[in-house]
């Protein structure tokens, strides 16, 4: 399982079809595929996203940011913000 | 307390002897909002502590449960946190206690609170923590909401894949609490399970590590390698030691970590396949949800948010006026009751001093136990998440986040609890700046001056046709300080240097129904830390104030009196003519008593003060007399109003009515009034910045757990008071 985009030609590859969860509609669901910030994926595979896992935007602030998102099965929500969701890429 | 015995039969569990003689040191840990604290205040009630962990900054508390009829535990409460890798400082106080089995807090085992909705997560760090080898048991809390979600858990295979006892609870009812404390009483084994063992290729480097500093776990000793540079108790020789070593095996920890997680979580996936079912009976979104959408809606959400703000002020400043006011009433009665009956220096120092300083601090609880009341409502309901939701975009251009908007609001009512209140904020900076600004809120305290000030120099006339123009004096008085607020926040954003970054990755809690109990607990702590803290430093300053405003230097009191009443009796034919009239005429008495007060408090040693800084304050428009009000109101704002009664001869129980008409009446040098327009809003402005609150000091020292921020916060803010009253004498005169 990938965690990271090392390779800088892979970035800039796929930067103009990439999405991450910041691009997700409201009410869509994506898969998260991989973490692009290493210091941020920590934080956010502690909280559970897992490369794998099912996360859906339920939400923005009134002001479009933090976004909220659902995790999972299980259902519960993280708030992050907008620059924060842009680091969890989504599987195609 | 609801308890259920048939669950401890349930796991097959016997009562055990008591066993040792120091009661057993059980640590308590799990994620935010795993119900940690429910099932601490369960455990141990009222007979919880707040103190300090050993040598760290941050809070700890701890306390004991009676677990059998002989058998005595105590219970020590840890940050919540999503694994053993620290973020926040929080977070640094468990693997400091955790790493070092020598550290006097070391637990004989710990209780690892996890919430059964959310399985995959919670599993994350109890794995880790089971890998070091920690005897541990499973609290496995809020099964019913799991039940009800059709999330089906195999307990007895769960158990046996983990290798700990788990006992099914619900902290919030007390459900279950029965059987963990059977279990507690045992003395428990290290669970033979291994979740995650380091990499073939890590092991040189741990054994040599494990071999160092003679550790018995593999795990333990990567976490050595991990996090050396901020383990408080490793001497600077260990941590080069580890530098040297790691360097050497070519250690990449941040790579080592997500490998880590990766693999727990697979293995987590696998066990949690064999053992939890999950059969979703309903397809609506949850309750939560559905809430979510109305609580942050775009407009709705911030209109809700400012009802419940208009209610809390509601409830600090009205409601919470008769409370303080029988207080108020009931020291000075005890006080009068005091003096009538004794006399002596040492009675007017324990009146005058003491219990003038103590109902000072005593004045502040119904406000300070209502605000924490409302907000610990709010907390526990899982409102306040979405109220720093709400705000962060807002805070965020300022070096502020959404968490600091509650400090600001409860700075507002006093900044004490404020501060108190910012320790829910997990990055550092955001945390010092939010510390450092609460202060510049217009608080409760700054209200007196500025109605007696802005009265005596603001016309009572109607503005543009609808505002009353005093309102909007008062109004800008607020507003200049929340300005100010934010303008130093976005000023120490660029000046302030942070290692960590700022995140605002949080978890929303289920929105559910306060638990009363918790709320009771949280007033109390909160009254019982404010009272203790602020009042010994109130009461402190006061006595000096006391003695500083009533002793002089040599005999010059005593020389300015009798020159006093030289003067007065000059009047008089004979003494007996002079008593003769006293007598008659009671007014004069009290009149020329105020004179003979001011006499003396002129040439008391503040008074001489007052006379020495003269020279400082000039340029703001201020004589000596507001240089000693200026001078006794540093240690609380409040007592401007007191100090400028007495040094204007009014009697203390003078309305203010009187005592505008003292302060009209005040001339300068020249004849003319003294308070003139630039004199008093100078006079106002240094008010809305001046650092004049003892108490707000010392929590901030409390909270910081350094002299610098209270000393920078005292700097900066009488400086910028300064530097504005200055501004606006100069300006306006």
């Amino acid at each position: 399982m990938a965690l990271f985009r090392r390779s800088p030609q892979q970035v800039a590859a796929s930067a103009a079809t990439r999405r991450t969860a910041k691009d997700l509609r409201l009410g869509e669901t994506g898969t998260i595929c991989c973490l692009e910030d290493p210091e941020m994926a920590l934080k956010l595979l502690e909280m559970g996203c897992v490369p794998g896992v099912k996360v859906r935007l339920s939400g923005r602030a009134p002001l479009g940011d933090p976004l909220m998102l659902v995790l999972g099965d299980q259902e519960y929500t993280l708030s992050v913000r907008a620059n924060e969701a842009a680091t969890i890429l989504l599987k195609e | 307390m609801l308890s259920n015995p048939s669950t401890a039969e349930a796991v097959g569990l016997h009562t055990g002897p008591a066993a040792g003689a120091r009661p057993m040191r059980i640590a308590l840990i799990g994620n935010p909002n795993s119900g940690k604290t429910s099932l601490f205040n369960q455990l141990t009630g009222l007979n919880q502590k707040v103190g300090n962990f050993p040598g760290v900054t941050v809070d700890r508390k701890s306390g004991f449960a009676q677990l059998t009829a002989t058998q005595r535990a105590e219970i020590v409460d840890l940050p919540g946190t999503y694994s053993l890798y620290p973020k926040s400082l929080d977070e640094k106080v468990i693997t400091d206690l955790l790493y070092d089995r020598t550290s006097a807090s070391y637990p004989d085992f710990v209780v690892v609170t996890v919430d059964a909705n959310n399985l995959r997560r919670s599993l994350l760090l109890f794995t880790q923590l089971g890998d070091l080898g920690l005897p541990a048991v499973l609290a496995l809390n809020m099964m019913d909401v799991a039940e009800r979600h059709g999330v089906n858990i195999d307990l007895p295979a769960l158990e046996r894949e983990l290798g700990v006892p788990i006992i099914p609870m619900n902290a919030r009812k007390g459900i279950g609490v029965a059987a963990l404390k059977i279990v507690m009483a045992q003395r428990l084994d290290a669970p033979p399970v291994r979740c995650w063992q380091p990499d073939e290729k890590l092991l040189p480097l741990v054994r040599q590590i494990r071999y160092y500093f003679d550790l018995h776990n593999d795990y333990l000793a990567l976490h050595y390698a991990q996090q050396f540079r901020q383990i408080g108790f490793l001497s600077a020789d260990d941590k080069a030691y580890l530098q040297e070593l790691t360097q050497k095996y070519g250690f990449d920890a941040t790579a080592q970590q997500a490998a880590e997680t990766i693999a727990r979580y697979a293995r987590i996936n696998e066990i949690l396949l064999e053992t939890v079912t999950v059969t979703r009976t309903e397809t609506r979104e949850p309750v939560s949800n559905r809430i979510d959408r109305v609580l942050t809606h775009r407009v709705g959400g911030y209109l809700i948010f400012l009802a419940i703000l208009f209610l809390l002020f509601q409830a600090i400043f009205a409601w919470a006026q008769y409370p303080m006011d029988w207080i108020d009433q009931g020291i000075s009665a005890l006080s009068a009751t005091i003096q009538e009956n004794f006399h002596g220096p040492l009675i007017r120092l324990l009146t005058e001093g003491v219990l003038a300083g103590l109902g000072g601090v005593l004045i502040f609880i119904p406000q300070i136990a209502l605000l924490f009341g409302f907000l610990a409502v709010l907390e526990e309901t899982g409102y306040m998440a979405r109220v720093t939701f709400l705000m962060d975009k807002l805070m965020r251009p300022f070096g502020l986040s959404g968490k600091s908007v509650v400090p600001l609001i409860s700075g507002l009512a006093c900044a004490v609890p404020a501060i108190m209140g910012a320790r829910t904020i997990e990055s550092w900076k955001d945390r010092m700046i939010t510390i450092f600004v609460t202060p510049l809120m217009s608080c409760s305290a700054r209200i007196p001056v500025y109605t007696v000030l802005v009265a005596l120099v603001v016309p009572d006339e109607a503005a543009w046709g609808i505002f009353n123009l005093r309102g909007v004096a008062l109004m800008s008085l607020y507003l200049l300080g929340l300005f100010s607020a934010l303008a130093s926040a976005w000023v120490l954003k660029k000046v302030l240097k942070a290692r960590e970054r700022s995140y605002f990755i949080m978890e929303f809690p289920v929105y559910q129904w306060p638990r009363w109990k918790n709320v009771g607990l949280t007033i109390y702590q909160k009254v019982q830390a404010f009272v203790l803290q602020a009042g010994r430093v109130i009461v402190a300053i006061s006595v000096l104030l006391w003695v500083l405003a009533s002793y002089g230097p040599g005999n010059r009191q005593e020389e300015a009196v009798s020159q006093l009443m030289v003067r007065q009796n000059i009047g008089f034919s004979s003494p007996q003519a002079m008593a003769r009239y006293n007598q008659e005429h009671p007014e004069y008495k009290e009149e020329l008593a105020r004179r003979v007060a001011s006499a003396r408090l002129e040439n008391s040693y503040a008074g001489t003060f007052g006379h020495l800084i003269e020279p400082a304050i000039r340029p703001l428009g201020y004589d000596w007399k507001i240089g000693i009000a200026l001078l006794t109101s540093f240690a609380a704002r409040e007592v401007f109003v007191g100090t400028i009664s007495t040094i204007y001869s009014v009697g203390q129980d003078a309305d203010m009515g009187t005592l505008q008409q003292k302060l009209q009446a005040e001339k300068d040098a020249n004849g003319q009034p003294f308070f003139t327009t630039a004199r008093a809003f100078s006079l106002l402005v240094f008010y809305v910045f001046a650092m004049q609150c003892m108490s707000t000091l010392a929590v901030t020292y409390r909270e910081t757990k350094n002299w610098r921020w209270p000393l920078a916060q005292l700097l900066y803010m009488t400086g910028l008071a300064y530097v504005a009253a200055f501004a606006v004498y100069q300006v306006l005169s």
